[in-house]
């Protein structure tokens, strides 16, 4: 008996739509989020997460309204990350029904927000996400690095530092990112993941780069991941999230099935 | 008996009332055919009058005792828990034990006599060695410690929805309805006469936890502790 390693699908959600191309086989609207997320639920996912790039002020209020109705029909821990910067944005999508925020950018500009955030909501709905890029020191040691805007923007935070620094703060869970894997299909970034894991008490979410099952399963036995989160792989109908389990399984990681 | 049921979720300001009541209404399909009219509310007349409650929450235990307390909503919480079937779940179920040791000690209801407590700092995995993360998040095992009309058509050791950092641990072991395991045993969920409470969370936990609900639903509150 023990603790299932989560799987986590991860719906990017512009103007009240699921974009990057959702293929499912028989689903008669993919954009539809609703639908999206009964999927995956219906699949067995553990969570869901979406990810709002809506920049527009407008296209707030449509989230609000996805995270509503999603809400209300599924069951299962929900996430919302994107644009999340004050306390009101993290209210706003709790009472909408989310379960957890990710704060980004946000924590980076203000540390004190998450600390502020944590405080009035409980660790437990705020989640800290770490997106770190891989650089040289002068006398060429390998490190990690904070990056925002997309990766485009260094900050000179290392992220170790920064991962323990954002639990001090009341981070419940980090969602840890690779910039330089994310989109490639290569597979988590094995050591940043570790190295964040193994310095922090709260669990860790690994992101970005899966492109295979077997990736999936290294995260958790690699990279010691609680978590595995991965979008396109799902949203393009490759595979099920009830393959992932069962091959997460296969290799000897505890999963819910 | 009546076919008719009206639930109160007490609302004193802490976090997940609308996933709980949601979840309730969605349950109302899987129970026995009644009419349920679902509040979300801190009216003490609306609270005396339900049929039955539901005490949710998450967040931290001082909050949530103090709000209670600013909305003297305390002796009309103990009056139902007294009388009618009651469900506390996650903080909701930690607030009924005598004492929690989180925020620097916080007295409890003391509905249930018992003590709440954190995990420790260096939590091991014994059987693999593996360090494990506090809080104690995701889907794990409930092995069910007594049969309860609340784990009808559940089956032993389903997996439910976790998130916590602290732990209750009744005086006496008959009111472990369940538990499961990380990095020790744990009580997870609790009965004692009328009322049941979860740590877990049943409006998280798919469809065994709308099982759960509808199960509550349909629960007359009694149950027979010497009995089974």
């Amino acid at each position: 008996m023990a603790l299932a390693k989560r799987i986590i699908p991860c719906l990017d959600v512009d103007k009240g739509r699921v974009v990057k191309g959702v293929q499912f086989v028989d689903i008669r609207d993919a954009g539809d989020p609703v639908e999206v997320a009964r999927r995956y639920n219906s699949e067995g996912a553990d969570e869901l997460t979406f990810l709002d790039i809506t920049a527009t002020h407008e296209g707030r209020d449509t989230i609000v309204h996805v995270v509503e109705q999603v809400a209300g029909e599924i069951f299962i821990p929900l996430t919302v990350g994107g644009g999340i910067r004050t306390v009101d944005d993290v209210r706003l999508m709790l009472n909408a029904g989310a379960d957890k925020v990710a704060i980004n950018s946000a924590a980076v500009a203000n540390p004190d927000f998450v600390r502020e955030a944590a405080e009035k909501f409980g660790n437990q709905c705020i989640v800290v996400a770490i997106d770190a890029k891989q650089v040289e020191d002068r006398d060429g040691q390998a490190r990690w690095e904070i990056f925002t805007h997309g990766g485009r923007k260094p900050t000179g935070i290392d992220a170790i530092k920064w991962s323990k620094k954002m639990v001090s703060y009341g981070a419940g869970e980090l969602l840890v990112t690779s910039m330089d894997n994310d989109g490639v299909k290569d597979g988590f970034d094995l050591p940043l993941t570790r190295l964040i894991s193994d310095n922090v008490e709260v669990p860790v979410i690994a992101s970005g780069g899966v492109g295979n099952l077997d990736h999936l399963a290294e995260g958790v036995l690699e990279g010691h991941a609680d978590a595995v989160l991965a979008a396109s792989i799902f949203h393009f109908a490759e595979y099920s999230i009830a393959e992932a389990k069962q091959h997460m399984a296969k290799r000897g990681i505890e999963v819910r099935l | 008996m009546t076919t008719h049921t009206t639930i109160a979720v007490i609302d004193y300001g802490m976090g997940n009332l609308h996933s709980v009541a949601k979840a309730l209404e969605h349950a109302i399909q899987f129970t026995t055919g009644r009419s349920v009219s679902i509040n979300v509310t801190n009216d003490k007349q609306l609270i005396g009058s339900a049929d039955r409650i539901v005490l949710p929450g998450v967040g931290a235990i001082r909050d949530c005792i103090g709000e209670m307390q600013r909305l003297d909503l305390i002796d009309t919480i103990k009056d139902a828990a007294a009388n009618k079937p009651f469900l506390g779940v996650c903080i909701g179920m930690q607030a009924l034990l005598s004492h929690s040791s989180e925020n620097n000690g916080v007295e409890c209801l003391d509905i249930i006599p018992g003590e709440v407590t954190r995990f420790a700092e260096k939590l091991i995995d014994p059987s693999s060695g593996e360090r494990l993360k506090i809080p104690h998040m995701g889907w794990n095992q409930v092995s069910q410690q007594i049969k309860h009309p609340l784990w009808h058509n559940i089956a032993q050791h389903q997996r439910f929805y976790f998130v916590h950092s602290y732990f209750a641990i009744p005086k006496t072991a008959e009111s472990i309805a369940g538990s499961t395991t990380y990095g020790h045993p744990l009580c997870v969920a609790l009965a004692q006469e009328n009322i049941f409470a979860t740590q877990f969370h049943p409006e998280k936990s798919a469809d065994a936890g709308l099982q759960l609900f509808a199960n509550f639903i349909d629960w007359d509150g009694s149950y027979d502790s010497s009995g089974q």
